[in-house]
């Protein structure tokens, strides 16, 4: 009878948060809308010149007027890019990181040049490449693999670094090499860091894109802002800048579910 | 027991290891011991004694700075295929599931695993408990569990040496009390040579059949001890007065240095 009662109650305080778990659910976007609501309401209230800060209600009339084909061209264009530079990065990374780890006149000497091709403000470069390269996509995918790569590179040698010192042991043990000690052990091993600068390049991607693309492009999201402005058509600007926004965060949805579909076991018990 | 063959036998070995200071620290000082076929030897003693040294100097991962380690009155210059490795962390691959993990030294070793291997896995699982648990994930294992499928792992290619570095050291204690029944059972069923490093005495007492006391910074072999307690040994062994003597007297070694 106690033990019922105990029973019921611990069911009731366990199905009692119910509520809270919806709204923990509907937080994020409840903010957001709030967010779009007071920026809309301020805009008309203090009739903000929409020059300065143009009404959500104006950027999605902006954004209307523009041609679903332009959209889609520019918006191609600069996933185009975007996707050649991430490509490259990765292709160029992973490799890089894996030599570092192995050869230690490798790390000693391309490790320095590394952070300091990092180090350089890719921005001021850019025009420079332009140059160098010509008017193609190549310039533009160059500058997104230089923002993207190194956050890929660093993460991967850190994850290649953390295998657990046993593992390499066993490895050495059963006299397996250092190749299948790269491949069976230590790569796998790397998965859960390469993920996460990933994801962080996802976005250092768009952005490698768009810097590009104020520098030298006739089209692309990073030229659309800049013609719109030009023109002074903020709000056709801000529809270019949420459609950048979208397309950052579409990318880097992408890629989390990527690591969820082929790697489930790389992921903390929560997020599967 | 004094006509043993021998199986390792560490004579006159040291083993310093280089700071990066430039300093060098002494590790093991004129360390001569043997073991004996089958013989299940432990090490016992505190953190620094240079314990986990001893294990990797047989399994051919590091080389003595004096002295010779011979396997079967070989030297050993590289790491041998009769040794098998469960250390003090499980370290499973959590890509693999359970019968992945058991079969990994093989397809990692030769690069392919074969239906007869798995077969031999799955025989290797039912010997440490875990018939049922070939497809699970690495993750939906208790800590005992895993260092299971450690042990398992460690078997797979039928090693005559066993070495453990402190393999349940990291689980709870009603775990490493059970662990170690288990560790028992299975060597009585599959007799291998076994090297077992641990700070735990009474464990060291349970299973041994010898102990070898380290004396720490450097380690050097304190004392060697028979434990000459029946087998099969159970719960009832860790209330013998055997079982207590022998304990105390470790306990009184191990300390004089410390009060001293």
């Amino acid at each position: 009878m106690t033990q019922g009662a105990a029973a019921s109650l611990a069911s009731e305080s366990r199905r009692a948060p119910a509520w809270r778990t919806w709204a923990d659910r509907l937080a994020p976007a409840s903010a957001f809308i709030v967010l779009i609501c007071v920026w809309e309401a301020a805009c008309r209230f203090f009739r903000i010149p929409s020059y300065l800060l143009p009404a959500p209600s104006a950027i999605v009339v902006a954004g209307l007027n523009v041609t679903a084909a332009q959209w889609l061209s520019n918006i191609g264009s600069t996933l185009r890019v975007a996707l050649m530079g991430y490509a490259v990065a990765i292709a160029i990374s992973i490799p890089l990181a894996v030599a570092l780890v192995s050869s230690r006149i490798l790390s000693r000497t391309l490790y320095p040049i590394i952070v300091i091709v990092q180090s350089t403000p890719i921005v001021a470069i850019a025009p420079i490449i332009v140059v160098t390269l010509g008017a193609s996509d190549l310039p533009r995918v160059v500058i997104t693999f230089l923002i993207t790569f190194f956050p890929i590179v660093v993460s991967t040698v850190t994850g290649l670094m953390a295998t657990p010192e046993e593992l390499i042991e066993l490895s050495r043990s059963l006299r397996a090499g250092r190749v299948r000690e790269m491949l069976h052990i230590r790569l796998p091993f790397a998965v859960p860091f390469i993920f996460s600068a990933l994801k962080i390049s996802t976005t250092l991607a768009v952005i490698g894109a768009v810097v590009a693309e104020f520098v030298a492009a006739e089209h692309g999201l990073g030229f659309f802002i800049m013609f719109s402005t030009s023109f002074f058509k903020i709000p056709q600007a801000f529809a270019g800048l949420a459609v950048l926004v979208a397309l950052s965060l579409a990318l880097f949805r992408l890629c989390s579910l990527a690591q969820r579909w082929f790697v489930p076991w790389s992921l903390p018990k929560s997020e599967r | 027991m004094n006509e043993r063959t021998h199986v390792i036998r560490f004579a006159n070995v040291e083993q310093t290891f280089g700071r990066d200071d430039g300093s060098a620290v002494t590790a093991l000082e004129d360390v001569t011991f043997d073991i004996g076929r089958h013989e299940f030897l432990a090490v016992l003693g505190p953190s620094g004694c240079g314990k986990s040294t001893l294990l990797r100097l047989i399994a051919g991962l590091i080389f003595p700075t004096r002295g010779t380690i011979s396997i079967y009155d070989l030297a050993v210059t590289e790491p041998r295929d009769e040794i098998g490795i469960v250390f003090q962390r499980p370290t499973l691959l959590p890509w693999f599931d359970v019968l992945g993990n058991v079969t990994f030294p093989l397809r990692h070793k030769y690069g392919r695993v074969s239906a007869a291997d798995k077969v031999r896995a799955r025989d290797l699982l039912a010997l440490v408990g875990l018939s049922d648990f070939a497809s699970k994930r690495i993750d939906e294992l208790s800590g005992g569990m895993q260092q299971r499928v450690a042990i398992a792992r460690a078997l797979l290619l039928d090693p005559d040496i066993l070495l453990m570095d402190e393999p349940f050291s990291a689980l709870d204690a009603l775990t490493r009390d059970e662990m170690g029944f288990e560790l028992l059972r299975i060597w009585s069923e599959k007799p291998k040579t076994v090297l077992f490093i641990t700070h735990s005495i009474p464990e060291a007492v349970l299973l041994a059949d010898r102990i070898i006391v380290m004396t720490p910074r450097p380690g050097r072999v304190r004392e060697v001890i028979d434990v000459n307690l029946a087998r099969p040994r159970s719960i009832a062994t860790l209330s013998e007065p055997a079982f207590n003597a022998l304990a105390n007297h470790i306990r009184g070694q191990l300390f004089t240095r410390v009060v001293a």
